[in-house]
């Protein structure tokens, strides 16, 4: 083995929630690999040095949604360009959800996705099967396959089943080849044609409504199904403190399950929908402050162990339209990282805990050996500057998706490098 | 804006007498009986109520306000201050003596012929004034004016009131100003 | 980026757009009561037009058919002397928001000065007066379930000749406030202009369920909300609230909140009927009570086209002021 494989991180602080590490130290890498942490191993010669004065270093960020576009909707974003931003943004695995065109419910589509990111180099890239045909909520897909192809997990995202009964043998049948369930719980005939939260703001604005009972309904069926089936469940991008709360409850009782949150809801309420700001339109809505204050304590608490993006990037067309007729989402690949730290910067949790939510967080829910670094594990690593401030211009944003309604927001932490597998995939010049 | 007293009450009050004797002869040189008296919002209204007095007249007086007839709308917008205009009787075939402080530009008259004639087609209109200056800008000519009053370029003359009446002249330098001022002089 | 109610007024306070009665101080919705006042008797001359808006286009936009609305607000731009389009735009032809956006270029070529908005969608008259070109003044004439201020300030114009002032009045509104743009402007604009109190009476399948954050008190029984009550709004009931299990029938609704002469006699023995139209009888209210003499729905309907010259006059006023002193 030549030396060109030899990275050396020189005196960042690392922060590795999983080994309960934070300190200023060294870190060696060889073969895509954890060499050494602290001295050199005997001969090592490096190659590459990275100074890590004043900066962190951590595991990659594992983000467990991000829509790549790709295939279908290459106008609002690719797997290239995505996969470039998530590499900027320091994430180094992702999870990208089935509701592609065509959808993934064949090897076929999920091995093509594998291979162009592959190909592109910047970041692991882990389909999500659809958990029904074309996700119509109908027939199971063939999930055995999905997973041989590399589906890491099973979704039918936004379109969460509303047969009852096809949703207990979807999970069923999930449970026989140990794949995880995710779901995004939104009870179908609750939340109607809705687009905000029912609550001050809609009901002035005269929005159609999204209730916190379309959420709290479908997470209490689910938890009860996920009980009688034995299926392991995760729950995606809560965003109502009832539901945290249910969560809290089904986590005392060791139930299998496991919850995520999109950082956007733990920043912004539905006041951010004033004067139908589009940018501001997302799936589940926007919700009370109490809401947001319960999710950010559910994240302290470890209750929901994951921190995503939700990434959502569209074209300009897709958000210019009165706000119910706009489509929903952020381009949150960029304000991933920042956001959360931000939540540390506001007293919500400490440093470790933020970075254990996109690292070990993720890891342990997807059942993935990353998400940390000690000697041995594969060198996914982001390395930034946590306190210096960059303010959000949506134009610049990396992903193509310009639609953020953090446009003009002061954020602190800044990426200055990100390894996949010991390659340097990303360097801030 | 600075501006000083011209004129009291009782000196105004002279020269709306001026003006009734005025009008009296000008009525018997046309031979016109029941005139219908208009008044322009707001100066030339108080005009009109003593001057509807004055000439023993039998039907209620009628007002404008030109607010919606402005030449000058596109600069300035609308005037927060609008009221309707009221003219209590049809206008078709009566002989209208149309009644206004102070007489400059002319443009406000334009106005307000304009809104007379979107009411109906009178016989003749009069037009009488309390004071007249230099500075028109339109073929209008009063037929009756108590007070002929050259001003200095940049001074402005206005009508105070209701109670006491009184003029004052100011000097530019905030034409815009409408407190307690019969309305900007054109 | 403007949000909200800022949208609609410029730096001076003064109103650019209409877009909801939201952020507009009482100063401002009285002026427009007051215009509205002196553009009331336009329609009893020989002439019925001042020539105020000479040479201004005013396009009615129109995304959602309401022939009484768009008529009123026609006559409303010819009155001012303004030349007016009509603009009938079906769902069909535009579901996709690009769309609305080219129609909004594409007249903007041929130097339109106002758009007057109806669309199904909340939010639609905000989101084009925030793409309109500077100098274009858009007035929301109903946005989905958001806001009809128009309606909501004639609505305001015949309480005010009919009760002199808004203080010490108690006003009842009645039906379906869930869906109605209607109710949320009424309510925005009777509490802006200092009404005592104003009620809402519904079942609670066609209330918002932060209703009392609109800053009002809830009645659930029509005997007890009426009572001693100065104003009763009836609102409009669709049919298709029946079928989306909002209500039994149009029978029971009848039964408990229709409007009938034995009702309205536990209101002030002065009180005024009003309904934004058009009525359904047996349903809102009996007949008797539509056609009696409380009620005040055809003056509402007469009084609609002087408060709508006055907003098209006012934003007309401000945003070529606006580009006056764009150009200067």
């Amino acid at each position: 083995m030549n030396s060109s494989n030899k990275i050396s991180i020189l005196q960042g602080r690392l922060i590795d929630p999983a080994n309960g590490v934070d300190r200023v130290t060294d870190i060696h890498i060889e073969n895509g690999k954890v060499a050494a942490i602290g001295e050199a191993p005997a001969g090592f010669q490096t190659a590459t040095i990275i100074h890590g004065n004043d900066k962190v270093v951590c595991p990659g960020i594992i983000d467990l949604c991000v829509n790549l576009r790709e295939p279908g909707a290459e106008y609002k974003a690719t797997i290239a360009s995505e996969t470039a931003a998530a590499a900027h943004s320091g994430i180094t695995t992702l999870c990208c959800p089935p509701d592609t065109l065509p959808v993934i419910d064949t090897p076929a589509i999920a091995g093509q996705i594998k291979h162009k990111a592959r190909k592109a180099g910047y970041c692991r890239v882990l389909p999500l099967g659809a958990q029904t045909q074309e996700l119509k909520g109908e027939k199971l897909s063939e999930m055995a396959a999905l997973k041989e192809a590399g589906c890491i997990a099973i979704s039918n995202n936004y379109a969460p089943l509303a047969n009852t009964l096809v949703q207990r043998r979807a999970l069923e049948y999930a449970a026989t080849f140990d794949l995880l369930t995710i779901i995004r719980s939104n009870d179908r005939h609750l939340s109607d044609h809705g687009c905000a939260h029912e609550g001050k703001v809609a009901d002035r604005l005269g929005l159609p409504v999204i209730p916190e009972a379309a959420e709290t309904v479908a997470v209490a069926r689910d938890l009860a199904l996920a009980q009688t089936t034995g299926a392991a469940i995760h729950f995606h991008t809560l965003s109502s403190a009832s539901a945290a709360h249910t969560l809290a409850w089904a986590r005392r009782e060791k139930r299998r399950v496991t919850a995520d949150v999109a950082v956007h809801q733990l920043h912004l309420t539905e006041m951010d929908i004033e004067g139908f700001d589009s940018n501001a339109h997302v799936l589940p809505p926007l919700r009370s402050t109490g809401d947001r204050d319960g999710l950010r304590q559910a994240v302290a608490e470890n209750i929901i162990s994951a921190i995503c993006s939700d990434h959502q990037p569209h074209e300009a067309d897709a958000k210019a339209a009165p706000f119910p007729a706009t489509e929903p989402g952020i381009s949150g690949l960029d304000t991933l990282l920042p956001l959360t730290i931000k939540l540390v910067h506001e007293g919500v949790m400490d440093l470790a805990t933020a970075i254990a939510r996109l690292t070990i967080g993720p890891a342990e829910i997807l059942g993935l050996p990353l998400g940390r670094l000690q000697v041995g594990a594969t060198a996914d690593i982001c390395i930034f500057d946590p306190d210096t401030y960059w303010t959000v211009v949506p134009d610049q944003l990396t992903s193509q998706g310009k639609n953020t309604p953090f446009g003009g927001w002061e954020l602190p932490g800044i990426v200055t490098h990100t390894l996949l597998e010991g390659r340097i995939v990303y360097q801030r010049d | 804006m600075q501006s000083n007293s011209f004129m009291n009450a009782d000196a105004v009050e002279s020269l709306v007498d001026e003006m009734a004797g005025k009008l009296w002869s000008l009525m018997n040189e046309r031979g016109i009986q029941a005139p219908l008296l208009v008044g322009i919002r707001t100066g030339g209204v108080w005009l009109a109520e003593m001057l509807h007095q004055e000439l023993g007249l039998e039907e209620p007086l009628g007002t404008l306000d030109i607010s919606f007839y402005r030449d000058d709308f596109t600069r300035i917008g609308m005037n927060p201050e609008v009221h309707p205009s009221d003219l209590p009787v049809p206008v078709d075939d009566r002989h209208i003596i149309l009644i206004d402080d102070v007489l400059h530009t002319g443009r406000t008259i334009r106005a307000a012929l304009n809104e007379i004639f979107d009411y109906g087609r009178p016989a003749s209109v009069i037009l009488a004034c309390l004071v007249e200056r230099k500075g028109r800008e339109l073929p209008i000519q009063p037929d009756v004016v108590a007070l002929h009053k050259v001003m200095k370029p940049g001074e402005h003359i206005t009508l105070t009131g209701p109670e006491p009446l009184g003029l004052v002249i100011g000097t530019e330098s905030n034409r815009e100003s409408r407190n307690g001022e019969s309305g900007a002089e054109t | 980026m403007s949000r909200g109610p800022s949208l609609q007024l410029d730096d001076t306070g003064r109103l650019r757009h209409f877009l909801t009665i939201d952020g507009l101080n009482r100063e401002l919705l009285t002026e427009i009561l007051d215009t509205a006042e002196g553009f009331a008797g336009v329609s009893e001359r020989t002439v019925k037009k001042v020539p105020i808006c000479r040479g201004k286009i005013v396009a009615n936009l129109f995304f959602e058919n309401s022939t009484r609305t768009r008529t009123t607000f026609e006559l409303a731009g010819k009155r001012l002397s303004a030349d007016v389009l009509n603009l009938n735009i079906t769902a069909s032809s535009t579901s996709k928001g690009e769309t609305l956006l080219d129609t909004l270029r594409n007249l903007e070529a041929m130097h339109v000065d106002m758009f007057v908005v109806r669309h199904a969608v909340s939010g639609a008259a905000h989101f084009i007066a925030r793409h309109a070109a500077p100098g274009v003044g858009v007035i929301n004439a109903g946005d989905g379930r958001h806001a009809h201020p128009t309606q909501a300030m004639l609505d305001m114009f015949t309480i005010r000749r009919h009760k002199g002032e808004f203080t010490g009045l108690r006003v009842a509104i009645v039906g379906d406030i869930l869906h109605s743009r209607v109710a949320r402007s009424q309510i925005l604009a009777l509490n802006t202009l200092g009404v005592s109190e104003v009620r809402v009476i519904a079942p609670r399948t066609l209330l918002p369920v932060e209703a009392r954050s609109l800053g009002v008190h809830i009645y659930h029984d029509m005997d007890e909300g009426i009572r001693d009550v100065d104003v009763v709004i009836m609102l409009r009931l669709q049919k298709e609230r029946m079928q989306g299990a909002m209500l039994p029938s149009e029978h029971e609704y009848y039964r408990l909140f229709g409007l009938t002469e034995a009702r309205l006699a536990a209101a002030d023995s002065e009180a005024i009927v009003m309904h934004p139209g058009p009525i359904n009888r047996g349903v809102e209210m009996s007949s008797e009570v539509a056609d009696g003499s409380r009620s005040v729905i055809l003056q509402q309907v007469s009084y609609g086209i002087a408060v709508r010259m006055a907003v098209i006059s006012i934003i007309i006023g401000t945003q070529n002021q606006q580009s006056q002193d764009n150009k200067g």
